[in-house]
């Protein structure tokens, strides 16, 4: 990108600005409390893959349970938690507390944290031309209070949660289960975690968006911003309209459980329906802000790749603006089975396949930039043509389960779990890895193995779809999740599933030699090192970028590529 | 340049107050929101039907309704909350009526314990897309029940089914309505407390 910079131009009131060394301050107070964007994105990155390695091992204690009919290893997983001698009810509780922790740590504290505070701090600034993120010192809060919630999270694994030690209630924390059903201090721990991590990201998104509209450097419009900068302000804004509602939701819970009141009982005139509207009022915003800044990540990867500019920017940047405007009143396709008359099923129907046509727009241009491109299969380009394909099946799937009457039969089943792994575990995870692998030695300055990122991308490409795809026949077969049991008729594809998960653990262990032979034998990286295709401006900077940047602000002008 | 840059910085620090101020506002717009939505939610069920919470009419509405030829079974289902030391049941299971006309269906409860129990009754019908024509005029769900040690009461429901329900698509399949009641408790107190005696039904 062309940038100009006049001679008289002051942008900066820091007197420090003319030396040249970047005045890192000591170990405590560089990474406790730390004020840079790149150094909390870092944090947040960190902490992103030690959750994932919580919530992803936790994926793996269920996946052994499943390899074959009946409980076999409850009971150890149960002891490992603490519990002396437990009984039949508390070793199957440990089963719906490794499923809340699971779907709990990696939506809040895996994907979210990995998607904005971490490449959202670190590429956000850099990309628009600032210095740093609006309101520095709140961006720390923001990260340490990610962390106090998930503190939280792993403290009520090992308090009494009712039937056994742990939350037991499902990441949608449903009344009655999560209020008269689940008695003792775990939930109420749980509870807390979202609390903290929910304000955390309020505050985050509330930096995103003053930093997007203020702080854009000369001659960046908002219709000359990349399109993972319209990515990350989407998402701030479904963050900010939709977590106080699942605040206000969980405090409610939190009230009816310890303080009498009954906002989801029915004995006092409440409604358990009604928690469910207020949770999936957010929770359904809650799958774009994870999936958004993914799609963000992937556009820039693959104009990169193709050295073009994304076909039809602007249709790109207003179909995420679609989506998330749309993603606010769909949300009871995620209760069909509540008992809902026809016409409100015919309503939440067709609005969430509305959604399908930003969602195509999307994937349209995505190969639209490819078409005619001069295409080059380095590893982020890998990962983001995996990805479309991955969000893709599970986008079809989606819209098959927006069918308010299929639904009827594939609700509660493994077709679900399918579906919405597709799109996250198997999407926004391939976007993470692809923007890992993008963005990797622009954040530490030394070049990854391309031969070694491939063989990741393929083995984890085959795990992942070992281990999601059979669920789809398992779901049409009826086999219903959230069960550690299933009849035997399900043990064939079950099986095929854990040994995928083995194949994915697998392309994790290639992952880490990646990053060990990054750190000790990687090349230094240029300051652009993926050539002339990647134009946004954090390739006119340093790899790693440095402490402070821009001091003088760029100007954009007016041929700039997006 | 003609400006001090000591200048333009307040400008824009005060520029980020403004944006963080307005983001912040949503939020807490939407926190509101997020509570409200518990009464707003409770008079959208009792408008629309929504979620099978019946209609309540009083006598005058009631007399203005057109008695037509067709009929409607009504059946009644009876539950108390789980350990709530009542016996619970309706004196008929299930009834005809014309919609239309009134009708009156009686239940029947006892208390079991030694204790004087206050309890509320919640309702709910079945199909859900009949609530909305399922009118009450008098139930014992409108108020509590106080029940004394052993006592046994019968306690009406008065009720009609509004004929707007057979113009309406979405009910021509229905033949049976369920009405359902369950009984909470709302206070339980010692029997020598008490000087006066329960209210009954």
């Amino acid at each position: 990108m062309a940038t100009t910079v006049p001679e008289h131009f002051q942008g900066n009131v820091d007197h420090h600005a003319h030396t040249d060394h970047d005045h890192k301050p000591a170990f405590f107070a560089r990474w406790f409390m730390s004020t840079n964007h790149k150094d909390i994105g870092t944090m947040y990155l960190i902490f992103a893959i030690f959750a994932g390695i919580i919530g992803g091992a936790f994926s793996g204690m269920m996946r052994v349970e499943l390899a074959e009919p009946g409980i076999q290893y409850l009971d150890i997983f149960a002891r490992w938690f603490g519990a002396t001698n437990p009984d039949f009810n508390s070793t199957l509780h440990v089963w719906n507390v490794l499923i809340t922790a699971h779907g709990l740590i990696m939506v809040f504290f895996m994907v979210m944290p990995a998607m904005i505070g971490g490449f959202g701090n670190w590429f956000v600034p850099l990309m628009i031309g600032a210095p740093d993120m609006a309101f520095p010192r709140m961006n720390n809060i923001s990260f340490w209070l990610t962390v106090a919630g998930f503190i939280s999270l792993l403290c009520s694994a090992f308090v009494p949660g009712g039937t056994g030690l742990g939350a037991g209630t499902g990441w949608t924390v449903y009344a009655p289960l999560s209020t008269s059903g689940s008695p003792g201090p775990a939930v109420d721990f749980g509870i807390f975690a979202l609390h903290l991590a929910g304000a955390g990201s309020i505050m985050g998104a509330i930096n995103f968006i003053t930093t997007i509209f203020n702080m854009r450097a000369p001659g960046m419009t908002m219709h000359k911003m990349p399109l993972f900068v319209w990515s990350v302000l989407v998402t701030a804004f479904l963050l900010l309209l939709s977590l106080p509602v699942l605040a206000a939701a969980i405090t409610m819970l939190l009230t009816d459980r310890n303080f009498g009141t009954t906002f989801f009982d029915p004995s006092g005139g409440g409604d358990p329906v009604l928690y469910q509207h207020l949770f999936w009022f957010f929770g359904h915003p809650e799958v774009y802000i994870m999936i958004l800044p993914g799609f963000g990540i992937i556009s820039q990867i693959v104009s990169t790749f193709s050295k073009k500019p994304v076909f039809g920017y602007l249709g790109m940047a207003y179909a995420m603006v679609a989506i998330g405007v749309v993603g606010f009143i769909v949300w009871a396709h995620h209760m069909y089975a509540t008992g809902m008359s026809v016409n409100t099923k015919m309503y939440f129907t067709a609005a969430t396949m509305v959604i399908a046509v930003p969602t195509g727009i999307k994937i349209f241009s995505w190969i639209a930039t490819m078409w005619g491109g001069s295409v080059e299969f380095k590893s982020p380009m890998v990962w983001a043509i995996g990805f479309i394909f991955l969000f893709t099946v599970g986008g079809v799937t989606g819209v098959v389960l927006a069918n308010g009457g299929v639904d009827d039969v594939l609700h509660d089943t493994y077709y679900v779990v399918a579906h919405f792994h597709y799109v996250l575990s198997l999407g926004a995870v391939t976007a993470l890895f692809a923007g890992f692998y993008y963005w990797f030695p622009k954040m530490s300055g030394r070049m990854h193995s391309e031969f070694l990122a491939h063989v990741h991308f393929w083995i984890f490409f085959i795990g992942v779809n070992m281990i999601f795809f059979p669920m789809h026949f398992l779901g049409l077969q009826g086999m219903p999740r959230r069960y550690p049991d299933y009849a035997e008729a399900y043990q064939h594809w079950n099986h095929v599933a854990t040994i995928g998960y083995m194949v994915m653990a697998t392309s994790l262990v290639v992952w880490l030699i990646n990053m060990i032979y990054a750190y000790t034998a990687g090349r230094k990286a240029e300051d652009s090192y993926w050539g002339e295709g990647a134009t946004t401006l954090e390739w006119t900077l340093s790899s790693p970028p440095p402490y402070h940047q821009f001091e003088t602000l760029p100007v954009i002008e007016e041929a700039a590529h997006h | 340049m003609a400006e001090a840059p000591a200048l333009a910085v307040p400008i824009s620090r005060r520029s980020n107050r403004r944006v963080a101020f307005i983001a912040l506002s949503m939020a807490l717009l939407m926190l509101g929101l997020g509570y409200a939505s518990v009464p707003l939610y409770r008079m959208f069920c009792q408008v629309t039907g929504y979620g099978g919470t019946t209609q309540r009419a009083d006598e005058a509405k009631a007399a203005g309704v057109q008695v037509t030829d067709k009929t409607m079974s009504i059946r009644f289902d009876a539950n108390v909350e789980r350990g709530m030391p009542w016996q619970f049941k309706p004196l008929q299971r299930t009834d005809t009526v014309t919609i239309g006309e009134r009708d009156m269906a009686l239940f029947w409860a006892k208390n079991d314990s030694d204790k004087v129990i206050t309890g509320t009754a919640s309702f709910n019908v079945e199909p859900e897309q009949a609530a909305r024509y399922f009118n009450k005029i008098q139930c014992f769900c409108f108020t509590e029940q106080t029940l004394q040690p052993g006592e046994a009461v019968k306690m009406p429901v008065i009720y009609y089914v509004d004929p707007a329900i057979l113009n309406d698509p979405d009910n021509k399949d229905v033949e049976q309505i369920t009405l359902s009641y369950t009984f909470h408790v709302t206070s339980i107190s010692d029997a020598k407390t008490l000087d006066h005696g329960g209210t009954g039904g």
